[in-house]
C-alpha cells in the first residue's frame, strides 16, 4: 500500500474534524501557560487591592473592581477549568447557570431597591 | 454529532456523544451552584446595611489587607490544582501528589484564616444573631467555607488513592472533576471578595 504524505493543511483539517467528533481529545495547555495565567491573576488581585486605597469617584471605583473580578473569573474559567479548550456544551451549560442566576437575582435586587440611580 | 463509539471508548469516554457523562454531570452541578451562591450573595447585598444602632457594620469589622492575603492564597491553590492535573496527564505520580497536597494545604490555610476572621468578628460583637448584616455575612461565607472544606476532603482522598496506586493516568478525569469543583469555589470567592468585601467598604 502506498503511503501518501498529508500537507500541513490536510493534517490541520483532519485534526479539527477529529476534535469536532471527539471534543474530549482537545489538548489542554501546559504548566508554563498555567503559570502565566496565575501571574496575571496575582497582578489583577494586587491592582484590585491597590485600587481600594485610592480616592477615585465611587462609580469608577465600582466599575473598575467589577471589571477586575470579571477578568479574573474569566481567566480561571477559560484556562484552569478548560472552558476555552473543551467541548462547547460545557461552556453553554455553565453560561446557562450564570445567566439564569444573574437575571433572577438582578431583578430581585432592582425590585428591592439595592441599586440607586 | 457523528461519533465513532469504538474510538470514543478507546479514549475512556465511553459515550456515544464522545463527551464524558461524569464531566457533564459536574458542569450541570456547577451551573446549579451558581444559583445557590447567587441567592446568598443577593441576600447579603440586600441586608449588609441593615445594622442595629450600636452593632458592628462592615466598615468597622472588615480587615481588607488580611482578606486580600486569604484571597491570594485561594487563587494560587487553583494554580497548584491545575498543575496536579497536568502531572497526572503526563503520568508523573510524584508531582501529582506534591501538587495535590499543596492545593489541600493552601485550602486549609484559607479555612484557618476564615476561622480566625470569624473568631475576631465574634469577639468584636458580630454574631449570626447580632443584626441582618451578621446573619447574611456568616451564612454566605460559611457556605463558601463548607464548600472549600468539602474540596479539601476530596483532595486528601485523591492523595490517598494515588499513594495506593488507585489513580493511574487512565483515571486522570477524576482529578479533573475534583479540579473543576475546586476552581469553581475559587471563582465564587473572586466574586465574594469584590462584591462583599471591597465594594461596600470602599471610599
Amino acid at each position: 500500500m502506498a503511503l501518501e504524505m498529508d500537507t500541513p493543511e490536510q493534517r490541520a483539517a483532519t485534526k479539527a474534524a477529529a476534535l469536532r467528533e471527539e471534543p474530549e481529545l482537545a489538548e489542554h495547555p501546559g504548566p508554563k501557560e498555567y503559570i502565566r495565567v496565575a501571574v496575571a491573576l496575582a497582578i489583577a488581585t494586587a491592582l484590585e487591592v491597590g485600587l481600594y486605597y485610592t480616592s477615585i469617584p465611587h462609580t469608577l471605583f465600582v466599575a473598575l473592581l467589577l471589571a477586575f473580578a470579571f477578568f479574573k473569573f474569566s481567566l480561571v474559567a477559560l484556562w484552569f477549568m478548560h472552558l476555552r479548550f473543551d467541548a462547547p456544551v460545557f461552556r453553554r451549560l455553565f453560561l446557562l447557570g450564570i445567566s439564569l442566576a444573574l437575571t433572577v437575582y438582578l431583578i430581585v435586587l432592582f425590585i428591592f431597591g439595592v441599586f440607586h440611580f | 454529532m457523528a461519533v465513532n463509539p469504538a474510538t470514543a471508548e478507546q479514549h475512556g469516554v465511553g459515550t456515544s456523544t464522545g463527551i464524558s457523562n461524569a464531566k457533564l454531570g459536574v458542569w450541570a452541578f456547577l451551573a446549579s451552584e451558581c444559583l445557590l451562591f447567587g441567592a446568598l450573595i443577593s441576600t447579603y447585598l440586600l441586608y449588609h446595611d441593615r445594622t442595629l444602632p450600636g452593632t458592628p457594620t462592615p466598615r468597622q469589622v472588615y480587615d481588607i489587607p488580611y482578606t486580600s492575603v486569604s484571597s491570594f492564597v485561594l487563587l494560587m491553590s487553583s494554580l497548584t490544582m491545575v498543575l496536579a492535573l497536568a502531572a497526572i496527564q503526563r503520568g508523573d505520580q510524584e508531582k501529582l501528589r506534591v501538587w495535590l497536597m499543596a492545593t489541600a494545604l493552601l485550602g486549609m490555610t484559607f479555612i484557618a484564616g476564615q476561622v480566625y476572621e470569624f473568631t475576631r468578628f465574634v469577639q468584636e460583637g458580630l454574631t449570626l444573631k447580632t443584626n441582618l448584616f451578621g446573619t447574611s455575612f456568616f451564612v454566605l461565607t460559611g457556605f463558601h467555607g463548607a464548600h472549600v472544606t468539602g474540596g479539601i476532603l476530596m483532595l486528601l482522598s485523591l492523595y490517598g488513592m494515588s499513594l495506593d496506586g488507585r489513580l493511574p493516568t487512565e483515571r486522570a478525569e477524576v482529578v479533573e472533576l475534583v479540579g473543576l469543583y475546586w476552581h469553581f469555589v475559587d471563582v465564587v470567592w473572586i466574586v465574594i471578595f469584590t462584591v462583599v468585601y471591597l465594594i461596600p467598604t470602599g471610599k
